[in-house]
């Protein structure tokens, strides 16, 4: 009895001693002064609460002034800046052309309807034994067959017309973002200089919405395909340029010291030891480019790319959900196709280079010859036989009514209990939490934000984050990001939740690794849209469909990345565990988790980043949140606000991102891990 | 069979050789390309479509481009784009004025039809709500009207607030006891609407004509005291003396606007585009036949093109 009391003494005690350190002195007392605050302040200084109009700056009006200005006037002398902008979009435009002639429209003579097809596009079997042999020569037969599948699925649903559309535009807008995104990583690697330029730009580039630039962007470089183009690499390249410098700083430094010692010159030793050694991480990389570039394709067909996009948003718009659905699965089939086929050529193991293969060119070369010839036989035959050239329509098939009936059947017989979930929540969950931030004063906020900042990362941080707070509040746009930042934040901890135990459990199962590996490639490549309409019709507009919508996207990252930062580790340090008779459990926890850490809360910064990337998707619900800023902010062609609004949007993840960063940052430092 | 498809064949590639023939006697003025924008509606589609076939059968060369209702007007003034077939007063008038005020764009006039919008219910509402359609009627109908977030007041969902509309100020001021909700895009306005028509269960929104909403449900227009000018400008107007916007909504034209160059460049072309006309039963049908029925927009807008000869000969003047 005595004991119990003196170990619940000890205990309190030490409770006390912990509130008592002058860090949680300082944070106990800023938070309840801004508590306090929040309750009374309201009639003292309303102007805390909500910033007076007369203050806001006129920065929404200077920003359009100045892309007016950049699009009109702006010059080098010789060349104004939209004629350096649109030679851009004219030299993109030839392989893009080009891929299209090949893919989709054929080799064209003349111009819009007078042209005349010279040529006909590849038939959708020479696409098909293509792609089947490139397989085959990447990896195996295996392979083979589901890339085959996925296109025979394009075929046979009549998706082939738009999916060549779409085809044509990834093949050349991934490798330039990955491209790109590697020589930019590669230079933020060498200097921390660049890498301090390019985070910041880097964090604008995926969290400003595109909506806020895309008006500007079809200012610049035209209308149509190219700029559809130049977006989606704006779009997909970030995740490249992060990666290349987080996997080439991973490299052991044995392998580097290896390479120093064999006399390797700077770029013998970075093309041909950093990045092979790095290759498993880079191609992350590049699957996430895949990932987004298709993600942008919904966006992409607005401005004129058309394709399986335009496809979707077409039959939504008509509530024909079967269609969307087919449609959507199309895009997601064809990620799933171009990512495990560039996965495959990364990882293939190269034939024993032999100097003196004197053998004809032909023979060399038995799938690059096959596929030749293939295409000119099919091409030839196509010409006299329709349904080579062409799937034909008889042989098209559809799920699509079912789809229809399947949402009708759940709406008809499940609301009233979705319809109980969903009021539970909202009056428990998510009403509560908004109406408390919306409640705090802008200065208590960034007051606590600062000491943050301050206490993880010094006096730099904290100025960093306040002036960012301060930003949104000079703009007029606090209230919008408050409301933001519930729908982020809720939405992030759920898929979080849901998230990283699935990527721990996918990381110790093979079998749970490759099924959970085709999940999340669907949720993020399956256009938002295509569940959005269902989710409407089952939870009304308003932000539970919103959240769920977040949710749905912002899944992957959390898993991708815990599974990943588990499966990368040292085998070494495992074996070291199970050694000194760790059971599974404990190597879960003490070892495997703690180490992987740096990982997975790189997976929690991309989930925050992706969740806010859905911003724009949610306003489309109808959410009172900047997404619907910078989306009111389009439909008004109005360049400065949607810039403003897509900035504050940035601002907010940028918040999230450096405070998380620094905290990770101290953890690894605690664990003695640098 | 492979002997008709000959024949066939034959028989169209006389008739293309001829409308050459045509189209060069009617000497165009230029062989460029006119771009006519698409955006992402049925109706849209088809009225594109239509242009596009007619100025093809005057012999002009034509390409139709995705672009967005909005941001195409970027397009427009700098000539990358030529021509939008529809612009309706009562979602792009602004963006069409500002771009008409830089005199880079031209206003090539009303296409005939009507826009329409207003509150609207499904037919089934009737019985639970006997004094519909007129307006005096939804107070005594709030409660039939809520869902659990708004009960008791009724909750109506109104269109994108990119719209506009004022119906946040049409509630207040006709004092009536509804939550105003906004679905953020009009797929999600409908996609409302076919969720609780599949269920009968209550719901008021927005919908807007022509549209095959309207022509799907069955359901009528809410009647509001008529729409005027002083309605939304004069307070003192209408039921209620000191708040405006006391009635209906406006019904509003649908323009077509095009780059104002191209109008030096392909002036026949620009004058059969303000030739065109067409109204809103053709269109609600035309866009039935797509949306319900599932045909293609080309096979509807040839059937059109065949029946109607006489009418978009006209517009080119033949």
């Amino acid at each position: 009895m005595n004991e119990v009391v003196l170990e619940s003494r000890v205990a309190a005690h030490g409770l006390l001693d912990r509130l008592l350190r002058p860090w949680s002195l300082i944070w106990l007392s800023v938070l309840g002064a801004t508590l306090v605050f929040a309750y009374t302040g309201r009639d003292l200084a309303p102007w805390a609460f909500k910033y007076p109009r007369a203050w806001q700056l006129t920065l929404k009006k200077d920003i359009g002034d100045f892309m007016k200005w950049l699009v009109n006037d702006a010059t080098f002398g010789l060349f104004t800046f939209k004629e350096l902008t649109r030679s851009i979009a004219w030299v993109l435009e030839w392989p893009l052309n080009l891929a299209s002639s090949l893919l989709s429209t054929g080799f064209l003579e003349g111009q819009g309807s007078d042209a005349v097809q010279v040529t006909p596009p590849l038939s959708w079997l020479a696409v098909i034994f293509v792609l089947v042999a490139m397989a085959r020569y990447a990896k195996d037969w295996r392979l083979a067959a589901l890339v085959g599948g996925c296109f025979l699925y394009l075929a046979m649903f009549g998706q082939w017309a738009s999916a060549m559309v779409t085809l044509s535009s990834i093949v050349i807008a991934v490798p330039i973002g990955a491209a790109g995104g590697l020589l930019i990583g590669i230079a933020g690697y060498r200097s921390p200089w660049v890498e301090r330029v390019i985070k910041p730009v880097l964090d604008l580039m995926q969290t400003v919405p595109i909506f806020a630039y895309l008006v500007p962007i079809l200012f610049l470089f035209g209308f149509g395909p190219v700029a559809a183009m130049i977006a989606t690499i704006i779009y997909a390249m970030p995740p490249m340029v992060r990666v290349t410098m987080l996997a080439l700083r991973a490299v052991p430094s044995e392998i580097e010291e290896f390479g120093r010692m064999a006399g390797c010159t700077g770029r013998q030793m970075l093309w041909r030891v950093l990045v092979p050694s790095a290759m498993p991480s880079l191609m992350v990389g590049v699957n996430q480019v895949i990932m987004l570039s298709l993600n942008m394709v919904i966006i992409a067909s607005m401005i004129g790319a058309g394709g399986l996009g335009f496809e979707v948003l077409s039959s939504l718009r008509r509530l024909n959900i079967g269609q969307g659905v087919e449609a959507g699965i199309a895009i997601v089939v064809l990620a799933i196709a171009l990512d495990r086929l560039s996965q495959a050529y990364a990882h293939r193991e190269l034939p024993p280079y032999v100097e003196t293969d004197r053998r004809p060119w032909v023979q060399r070369h038995p799938y690059t010859v096959l596929s030749l010839a293939f295409i000119l036989v099919s091409g030839l035959i196509g010409l006299v036989l329709p349904a080579v050239q062409s799937y034909p329509e008889a042989l098209q098939i559809t799920t699509g009514p079912y789809w229809g009936q399947l949402v009708e059947y759940i709406n008809v017989n499940f609301f009233d209990q979705l319809e109980a979930i969903k009021t539970f929540l909202l009056l428990n969950v998510m009403v509560p939490v908004k109406r408390f931030l919306l409640m705090l004063p802008w200065v208590g906020v960034a007051a606590l934000l600062g000491l943050a900042g301050w206490q993880l990362g010094g006096w730099r941080l904290a100025l960093l984050v306040v002036l960012l707070c301060v930003f949104i509040v000079v703009n007029g746009l606090w209230a919008k990001a408050m409301v933001t930042v519930y729908l982020v934040g809720i939405s992030v901890v759920i898929a979080s939740l849901i998230g990283m135990p699935i990527g721990i459990w996918a990381a110790e199962n093979e079998r749970v690794g490759r099924v959970v590996q085709v999940i999340i490639d669907t949720l993020q490549t399956l256009p938002s849209f295509v569940y959005l309409i269902p989710v409407v019709m089952l939870f009304r507009v308003g932000d539970f469909s919103a959240m769920i919508a977040v949710v749905a996207y912002a899944l992957a990252p959390a898993i991708r990345y815990t599974a990943h930062g588990i499966r990368q580790l040292n085998p070494q340090l495992l074996e070291a565990g199970v050694s000194a008779g760790c059971t599974r459990w404990q190597l879960l926890w003490k070892i495997k988790l703690p180490l992987a850490l740096p990982e997975i809360m790189l997976g929690v910064n991309q989930t925050i980043m992706l969740a806010i990337s859905m911003l724009v998707i949610t306003a489309l619900v109808g959410t009172r949140d900047l997404g619907q800023e910078v989306y009111i902010a389009l439909t008004k062609a109005d360049t400065g606000r949607g810039v403003v609004a897509g900035l504050c949007v940035a601002f907010i993840a940028i918040i999230a991102d450096r405070l998380i960063a620094a905290w990770a940052e101290r953890r690894k430092r605690e664990l003695g891990m640098e | 069979m492979r002997q008709r498809n000959l024949v066939s064949a034959l028989a169209s590639g006389l008739m293309a050789t001829s409308l050459l023939v045509a189209g060069q006697a009617l000497a165009v003025e230029s062989k460029d390309p006119i771009k006519l924008t698409l955006h992402d509606w049925t109706g849209q589609y088809i009225t594109t479509n239509i242009m596009a076939e007619v100025l093809k059968q005057a012999g002009y060369n034509v390409e139709l481009v995705q672009a967005d209702y909005i941001a195409q007007f970027a397009g427009l003034e700098s000539g990358d784009l030529h021509v939008a077939m529809e612009m309706w007063e009562t979602t792009g008038k602004d963006a069409m004025e500002a771009s008409l005020a830089t005199g880079k764009t031209v206003d090539l006039g009303e296409t005939g039809m009507d826009a329409i919008e207003e509150w609207w219910y499904p037919i089934y509402m009737k019985e639970k709500c006997p004094g519909l359609p007129d307006w005096k009627a939804l107070n005594d109908c709030a409660e039939a009207f809520s869902t659990p977030e708004t009960a008791p007041s009724g909750r109506y969902l109104g269109g994108p607030v990119t719209w506009g509309g004022y119906d946040d100020e049409r509630a207040e001021a006709l004092e009536l006891d509804y939550e105003v909700v906004h679905a953020g895009t009009d797929a999600a306005l409908f996609a409302e609407l076919e969720s609780a028509y599949q269920r009968k269960a209550p719901i008021l929104l927005w919908v807007y004509a022509p549209h095959w909403a309207p022509i799907k449900f069955e359901g009528e227009w809410v009647e509001f005291p008529r729409y005027t000018d002083e309605c939304y400008n004069d307070p003192s107007w209408g039921v209620n003396p000191d708040m405006a916007h006391d009635c209906g909504k406006p019904r509003g034209w649908i323009k077509a606007v095009g780059w104002a160059e191209g109008e030096k460049k392909w002036p026949g072309a620009y004058q059969a585009v303000r030739n065109f006309q067409i109204d809103n039963a053709t269109m609600g049908n035309l866009i039935a036949e797509v949306d319900l029925e599932g045909k293609s927009v080309d096979d509807v807008v040839a059937q059109w093109m065949k029946d109607n000869e006489s009418t978009w000969k006209g517009w080119i003047g033949q």
